[in-house]
């Protein structure tokens, strides 16, 4: 039933010690938990590996995990122990696949050579950096309170305690300049690392950014300079020595991208842990109750904090295919394409948006410009 | 109160000596139909408990609007001094469109009441068809009503009035519809003033029509007024026009509620019931005579009516085009006046062609079509009849610039008007701007009491279609108001601009205008349609040329970045449902070659928008 896919699993921790503007997480502040207490994380989400693991179980899934994610709000604001506790409340559960990648992502502030060192014994692999820019006005634009020059510092501490490390980024803020976003992918360049995973801005509904920029406090994100800094960051990565693989993600080797992402636009099969995570497996897809006060009542009381799922249908999934596949640079197979799609592809790649080459072998392979089309290649393909 | 009659009359042995037939010239709200009511109310035809407000009107739209479409004939008794009457009142549209109408109604009586609001004196088209009704020798009584309103300043327009028609000030009556005040009085004026209708009882029968309706349960309902002769039930009628005969299936009187008489004789008014379902069979201003004893002569005065005004109309749902193409069937058999023919466009799809008397016409027919059929309509920009005459001396009636010849053009004539238009003299400056703008040339200026002035233009047709009555409402604070009527035709250097989106022609937007203007009507198209249109995946040029000459240009740059970045923590559903609405929105596109571009885009530049309107 499970075919040849694999099992990941995402683990949600909603907390964070601010909210930031440009962020429609599910994340709550310590004073926005009502009773939930960050504390009682390790038990809750405990709790619910009890439930996967019983019904996997029932359903003779005796699949080992092959990635973990430990995803937010801000991981790194638990105590240490909690996630690691929970990293091995997820392999007693369910077993880690040889080499699995354990990844946790880290506010550079909310972490110390002590820290690293300590996840890294506890079986986490591989850190994730929300670096966002190395520009102080910028970081304040996306509410980031983290001081940037510690970056080089506890990127060096991560790789000294045997940790892979990634730096996240944001480009397109509010006022960000080219010549700022040069700067951030120069502290990239700095740093040495060996992926990297860049995310333009996007402005979304009932966030603070998303009022203050209707209000006219903030200018709004400029979609011709986004894409010009798309294009400076692809070249200056290449020439870091980091290769595109997905959309918004460069890494030096294949060894070294994120797998666990990977997971994801492959369409394999994950559980997400805690509150407002999503799930998938099989047909189907679940995600979790919200609020982590009522995600705790359901996985304490032994019942299945899931809020709704579905299974999407013949054509959802098709779609889904398609702008997954669509996203990476091993591209989606042209056989698989309905056929008034394949009657589209001689035009996308005479567009210059599709690469003719890759075609020719079988492959939707999307060039730089269609990269930064990309919705719209999929809605010509779907 | 006069006493209401006692014994009304019976219709087909009323004698033409106790009959007056009469209508009322007013303008839209100076409360024509509300004095209607009243005086339905004082006659006593309709109890005071059945009454509602404008009993006449019949359609919704008429009753919200607050103006008569079409009309209808009541008859009423009135008693005066021991002697009964039969007086038959003629409701008539008030609005410029149906001039025709109006003066086919205008034709069926022998007095006519002028009644103008006293708080707002004369309107242009309330003295357009004044002066039709002078033109038809008809009896005027004048009258100023709503003397309850406080605004009201009944010496002033008094004054106005008597110096309009002749007569004394005093002579104007007084009248409150909303309050009854005045109106058996002017009752009794109507039996005094207007003469009683004359004709040969012994003559073949002649009843001219003056409107005909269509009800869907009896099929058409004639409305006519006998000349010569007597109609009676069962009688074999035809048209004189288009010699077709009909059996009377009934024959009456309207009371207002139709009651089937022995017949109709000379003088009356009344209507006929022939089971005909499309009122092309019974044509306004036609006459009606007996099919076995014909008259030899016609009576005169009758013309088809001849469209002025073309749009293309479009649903904006393309599955609705059969339903529109129904509604527009349906609405057919009660407009004469409406015609259609399916047309295509590349930027809206499939729709018609319709011609229509004028705007206020289009207007109401677009309205029912929404409203009685639930249907979401588009209009093309209303274009006028040009007469285009090509280099090879070939001449061609363009109602559509689409059909404009292409190659040399030896001349083009447009439809002439003559508009008067009524205001407070301190717009005297601004309306000449105007009309000056539009081409318009001054025949005259009279001044009306004190402080009102009549400006007499001669000006194209295709000049006022558009958005000239806005124009001329904004720029007077709402008011002038204005009439027109036919005055020919003039050869103009007009020529045909084409908008064109990466060189393919938006048939929507092609526009017949005068030479000095294409250059504007480019900018404005092309500029407006740049900020409408989306930005798609390549650079798209918006051009407007006359002929292959590009006189206006302007470029919508490519978009640089259609994608989202992250789908966080796997929530592959989020984003999938992101790009399904994306694509449900991409269907409702409109292709003009590759370009994609919203019907609302489309929509939004014909109504002069620039911006689309957020859902």
């Amino acid at each position: 039933m499970t075919g040849d896919r694999t099992l990941s699993a995402y683990v949600h921790v909603p907390y964070c010690r601010v909210r930031c503007g440009y962020c429609d997480f599910n994340t709550y502040t310590a004073t926005e938990l009502r009773g939930a207490k960050q504390a009682d994380f390790v038990d809750h989400v405990g709790a619910e590996i009890e439930l996967a693991r019983s019904e996997l179980t029932a359903h003779s899934d005796t699949r080992q995990l092959s990635t973990v994610f430990f995803g937010g709000g801000t991981p790194t604001l638990l105590p240490v122990t909690d996630l690691v506790t929970t990293v091995s409340n997820l392999q007693s559960a369910f077993g880690f696949a040889e080499g699995a990648e354990v990844t946790v992502e880290a506010n550079p502030d909310s972490v110390d050579a002590h820290y690293l060192r300590a996840l890294a014994d506890g079986g986490i692999t591989r850190v994730s950096f929300g670096v966002q820019s190395a520009v102080p006005s910028v970081l304040a634009v996306l509410d980031r309170t983290h001081n940037p020059d510690r970056v080089p510092e506890v990127v060096q501490a991560a790789r000294e305690a045997g940790l892979a490390v990634s730096v996240d980024l944001i480009y397109g803020s509010p006022g960000e300049s080219l010549d700022d976003w040069r700067a951030s992918l120069e502290l990239v360049a700095s740093l040495g690392v060996d992926h990297v995973s860049a995310y333009s801005l996007i402005v979304e509904d009932g966030t603070a950014l998303e009022r203050k920029i209707r209000r006219g406090e903030l200018p709004e994100p400029d979609e011709n300079l986004q894409a010009q800094m798309y294009e400076l960051a692809d070249a200056s990565f290449e020439a870091m020595g980091l290769s595109w693989y997905e959309l918004s993600n460069w890494s030096r080797s294949e060894r070294t991208r994120s797998r666990h992402n990977l997971a994801y636009w492959r369409n394999q099969d994950w559980w997400g842990f805690g509150a407002g995570a999503h799930s998938h497996l099989g047909a189907r897809r679940w995600w979790n109750v919200k609020h982590p006060a009522a995600y705790a009542q359901r996985v304490m009381a032994g019942e299945s904090p899931a809020a709704d799922g579905e299974e999407p249908t013949v054509d959802e999934t098709y779609l889904e295919d398609v702008l997954l596949g669509t996203r990476l640079i091993e591209g989606f197979p042209i056989s698989r394409l309905r056929p008034d799609a394949r009657a589209e592809v001689a035009q996308l790649i005479a567009d210059g948006l599709v690469n003719g080459k890759a075609a020719l072998d079988g492959r939707i392979v999307l060039t730089l410009p269609g990269r930064l089309v990309a919705d719209a290649v999929v809605r010509r393909l779907t | 109160m006069s006493p209401r009659a006692h014994k009304p009359l019976q219709p087909a042995s009323t004698a033409p000596e106790q009959i007056r037939n009469f209508c009322i010239i007013a303008h839209i709200d100076h409360g024509k139909s509300t004095l209607a009511d009243r005086m339905l109310q004082i006659t006593g035809i309709v109890d005071d408990r059945s009454m509602r407000a404008q009993y006449l009107d019949r359609m919704d739209i008429e009753r919200e609007r607050g103006i008569t479409i079409k009309s209808q004939a009541v008859r009423m008794p009135w008693e005066i001094d021991g002697k009964t009457y039969a007086l038959n009142m003629i409701d008539t549209p008030g609005h410029v469109d149906f001039t025709y109408e109006v003066s086919r109604s205008l034709a069926a009586c022998e007095g006519a009441i002028l009644l103008v609001d006293a708080a707002q004196g004369i309107e242009a088209q309330t003295l357009a068809n004044l002066y039709l009704a002078m033109e038809n020798d008809l009896t005027i009584i004048p009258v100023l009503n709503k003397i309850d309103l406080p605004a009201a300043d009944p010496e002033k327009y008094a004054l106005e009035l008597a110096e309009l028609i002749g007569g004394k000030p005093e002579d104007v009556l007084r009248v409150s519809g909303k309050t009854g005040i005045g109106v058996p009085e002017l009752l009794d004026l109507v039996v005094e003033k207007i003469p009683a209708p004359q004709g040969n009882a012994n003559a073949p029968a002649r009843a001219m029509i003056f409107d005909s309706v269509y009800d869907a349960y009896r099929g058409v309902i004639t409305y006519v007024r006998v000349i010569d002769g007597k109609l009676n039930p069962r009688q074999r009628i035809q048209m004189m026009s288009t010699k077709a005969a009909h059996e009377l299936i009934e024959i009456g009187v309207s009371s207002p509620e139709p009651v089937p008489s022995e017949g109709l004789g000379v003088g009356e008014v009344g209507y006929l019931i022939t089971g005909v379902k499309d009122v092309r069979q019974s044509k306004v201003g036609d006459t009606v005579t007996d099919s076995v004893k014909p008259a030899t002569q016609a009576l005169e005065g009758y013309t088809d009516p001849k469209a002025m005004v073309f749009s293309g109309l479009y649903p904006i749902d393309g599955s609705d085009y059969p339903v529109l193409r129904e509604a527009l069937d349906k609405l057919k058999l009660s407009d004469a006046s409406l015609n259609y023919e399916p047309e295509t466009s590349v930027a809206l799809g499939f729709g018609f062609r319709c011609g229509f008397l004028g705007l206020l016409h289009l207007e109401i027919i677009t309205e029912r079509l929404e409203r009685e059929f639930g249907l979401d309509l588009i209009a093309t920009a209303p274009s006028v009849p040009y007469e285009v005459t090509t280099e090879d001396r070939k001449t061609v009636t363009v109602t559509n610039p689409s059909e404009y010849p292409g190659g040399k053009i030896n001349s083009v004539r447009e439809p002439l008007v003559k508009a008067s238009i009524l205001a407070p003299k301190d717009y005297v400056g601004a309306i000449m701007e105007l009309c000056q703008s539009r081409r318009g040339n001054l025949l005259g200026m009279d001044y009306f009491g004190t402080d009102r002035v009549e400006m007499k233009y001669e000006i194209p047709l295709g000049e006022i279609v558009f958005d000239f009555f806005d124009h001329l409402k904004s720029r007077t604070q709402g008011y002038a108001s204005l009439d027109y009527e036919d005055a020919g035709d003039q050869e103009a250097d007009l020529v045909k601009v084409d908008i064109m989106l990466q060189g393919e022609t938006v048939d929507a937007f092609s526009a017949i205008v005068h030479r000095e203007k294409a250059y504007a009507y480019g900018v404005l198209m092309t500029e407006r349609l740049k900020k409408l249109i989306p930005r798609q995946q390549f650079e798209v040029p918006i051009q407007a040329a006359i002929g292959a000459r590009i006189i206006a240009r302007e470029t919508i740059s490519a978009i640089r970045k259609d994608v989202l970045a992250k789908c966080y923590g796997g929530d592959i559903t989020r984003k999938r449902k992101l790009l399904e609405k994306q694509k449900e929105g991409k269907k409702r596109m409109k292709m003009v070659g590759r370009v994609e571009v919203p019907q609302e885009a489309f929509i939004a530049a014909l109504q002069g928008d620039d911006e689309v309107k957020k859902k």
